[in-house]
């Protein structure tokens, strides 16, 4: 073995940039917080979207008729008429008139049992479920059904839910603009810091960044150095926050968080948008901080010479 | 090198008129001309904080100049783009005074650096690299941390790691301030071999002894201004000529026919175990008579 030349040692070369021992650990963690955030801020903006979704659907895909109480005519015949009528429309899956006895028993809760007058007009209901393709596609002829209960010659209004609907679409579109605010801002907050912190650890290996320009190293050099070690920084910290956030999540999801927390966390959802997202976290950290540092290292060396 | 400046046409240096200041502060440099010829061998002194460091700053493009021109490589360095430092940086190896060596980096990768950063492939150059630390003794230090060595063998990476790259100026900043006479006669030995192999070099010390070793052309800095001292021959050379032009008076030039070959003398007690000396063995220096010592005091 000993051909009197000498071997070049094994294993391989040595990290140009010194570990940061410990100096690392408090960035880290912010990094980690923000990223638990902002997966928290992201899955809610999606349980907003969700629930707001489930609700239109629901709303949607019924029609409400009420028939008024007109002197002269049989408000129970009206409604069960209503109901045929609507019945016999494309996209109706079927109506269910709503008996007089339904109609107390709704206002039951606010008058107490038995306190009206059994010669009270009230008005009646004619409960239509609709397909819910139909519905979506906006093929029920609602005005159809106004035109016709109309020709009946019966006071009847028909009410499609669309302004609940869209009340229920504008908060569910706040949410989601406030979640997504939130991660924009997050992501902008993680962004400065790894910026600063990459500063300043090029400003406190100035040692090592001198020799290595000394050496001939180009700035791109020096600023892949730091996009890999901050690359890394961004992954550690995204796996931790991630894990995190999926933890609440499904805590929340397991009635574990109390019930005026829970109300701010989002459920845990094992549906593939949610995994998707905590899964790509940790990649989005690293790429968001390998990004950030890169550029403000080379924008402090650009500054040099 | 040269008395009378820009008589080469292609210096890998040349300073013109160059004045150099930090900030605000008194210019430590004033009115700099000179070249560095291609393959010359030479020394730069003066006292201490007389700016020997800021003027090789300026040599290998650490520092810019207040005023005037430096071109080096034929570059003028007041127009180069940053984007182009490191390729000229490549060709100049540098060894500091402080070293500068990573303290994270084993020698061998201390050494690999200026490889390393130039994109070369490890398995590329992993051999020659060993070969060198093996050259330069330190071939069973190759995995040692720097805080590890004495004073003199991290002298010795930084030496191998200037000249890993094959530079065509080698600057080094003090070399024997940290060691002992014998190992800064080693070390002069390993610069005048690697001259001799056509690298330009620039030696900065305050060590007259080391100074007398070579017959190098020698840049005096003093209040900021520099003198340089042509080499005895030439100074010997250009008293014989004036004396002949007395006798008959024709124009010769000075500069003609000076050898730039610096020859150095064998130390009398050598370490035979040392890998250095192998070196200095190899190179077969004629051993210079002591007379000439005496010469230049007479």
């Amino acid at each position: 073995m000993d051909d009197g030349l000498p071997r070049p040692p094994s294993g391989g070369a040595g990290r140009l940039l010194p570990p940061d021992a410990g100096r690392d650990r408090p960035l880290f963690l912010v990094a980690a917080i923000l990223v638990f955030l902002a997966c928290i801020a992201a899955l809610g903006a999606r349980g907003a979207w969700q629930q707001a979704q489930n609700w239109t659907t629901e709303l949607e895909s019924s029609l409400t008729i009420q028939i008024r109480p007109v002197e002269g005519r049989d408000t129970d015949a009206d409604a069960g008429r209503a109901a045929e009528i609507a019945s016999a429309m494309p996209g109706v899956r079927n109506a269910t008139p709503r008996t007089r006895d339904d109609a107390l028993a709704l206002l039951t809760p606010w008058l107490g049992e038995g306190n009206l007058p059994d010669d009270l007009p009230l008005p009646l209901m004619v409960e239509v479920e609709l397909e819910p393709r139909a519905a979506r596609e906006g093929r029920v002829a609602i005005s159809d059904l106004q035109a016709q209960l109309d020709a009946e010659g019966m006071a009847a209004s028909v009410d499609d839910h669309s302004r609940w609907a869209r009340a229920v679409r504008r908060a569910a579109g706040t949410a989601q603009t406030l979640g997504l605010s939130l991660l924009a801002l997050l992501t902008g907050a993680a962004a400065a810091v790894i910026a600063f912190a990459a500063r300043a650890s090029l400003a406190a290996r100035t040692d090592v960044i001198d020799a290595l320009h000394l050496c001939g190293a180009e700035d791109r050099f020096i600023a892949s150095l730091f996009q890999r070690r901050f690359f890394m920084l961004g992954v550690k910290s995204g796996l931790v926050g991630a894990l995190f956030a999926a933890l609440v999540s499904i805590g929340v999801s397991l009635g574990r968080a109390p019930a005026d927390m829970a109300f701010f966390l989002p459920q845990w959802a094992a549906n593939p948008f949610e995994l998707i997202l905590l899964g790509a976290a940790p990649l989005l950290a690293g790429l968001t901080s390998a990004v950030s540092a890169r550029l403000a290292v080379a924008s402090d060396l650009r500054g040099r010479w | 090198m040269t008395a009378s400046p820009h008589n080469d046409p292609e210096p890998v240096v040349r300073f013109d008129n160059v004045g150099m200041r930090y900030g605000r502060g008194p210019e430590i440099l004033r009115d700099l001309s000179f070249d560095l010829p291609r393959g010359s061998f030479q020394f730069l002194t003066g006292p201490s904080g007389a700016g020997k460091t800021s003027l090789l700053k300026l040599i290998y493009l650490a520092a810019k100049p207040s005023r005037g021109l430096i071109s080096c490589f034929g570059r003028d360095v007041a127009t180069l783009p940053r984007d182009e430092l490191p390729d000229l940086r490549r060709r100049i190896g540098v060894v500091f005074q402080e070293f500068r060596l990573l303290n994270h980096l084993s020698v061998f990768d201390n050494v690999a650096l200026p490889l390393r950063v130039a994109g070369k492939k490890r398995s590329d150059y992993a051999e020659d690299v060993a070969e060198l630390l093996a050259w330069v003794g330190l071939g069973d230090k190759m995995t040692a941390l720097p805080a590890t060595l004495s004073g003199g063998e991290q002298q010795r990476v930084a030496i191998a790691r200037a000249v890993v790259g094959q530079p065509e100026i080698l600057i080094a900043d003090e070399p024997t301030g940290n060691v002992d006479p014998e190992m800064g006669m080693r070390l002069l030995r390993l610069f005048a071999e690697l001259n001799k192999l056509g690298t330009t070099i620039v030696i900065a010390t305050h060590d007259l002894q080391l100074v007398r070793m070579v017959d190098a052309p020698v840049m005096t800095l003093a209040n900021g201004h520099l003198h340089i001292r042509p080499p005895r021959r030439q100074r010997q050379r250009e008293a014989e000529l004036r004396e002949a032009a007395h006798a008959d008076p024709v124009q010769v030039d000075p500069t003609e026919n000076v050898p730039e070959q610096t020859d150095i003398p064998e130390p009398a007690d050598e370490d035979p175990t040392d890998a250095l000396d192998a070196v200095a063995r190899a190179m077969e220096m004629p051993d210079e008579d002591e007379s000439d010592e005496e010469d230049r005091h007479g």
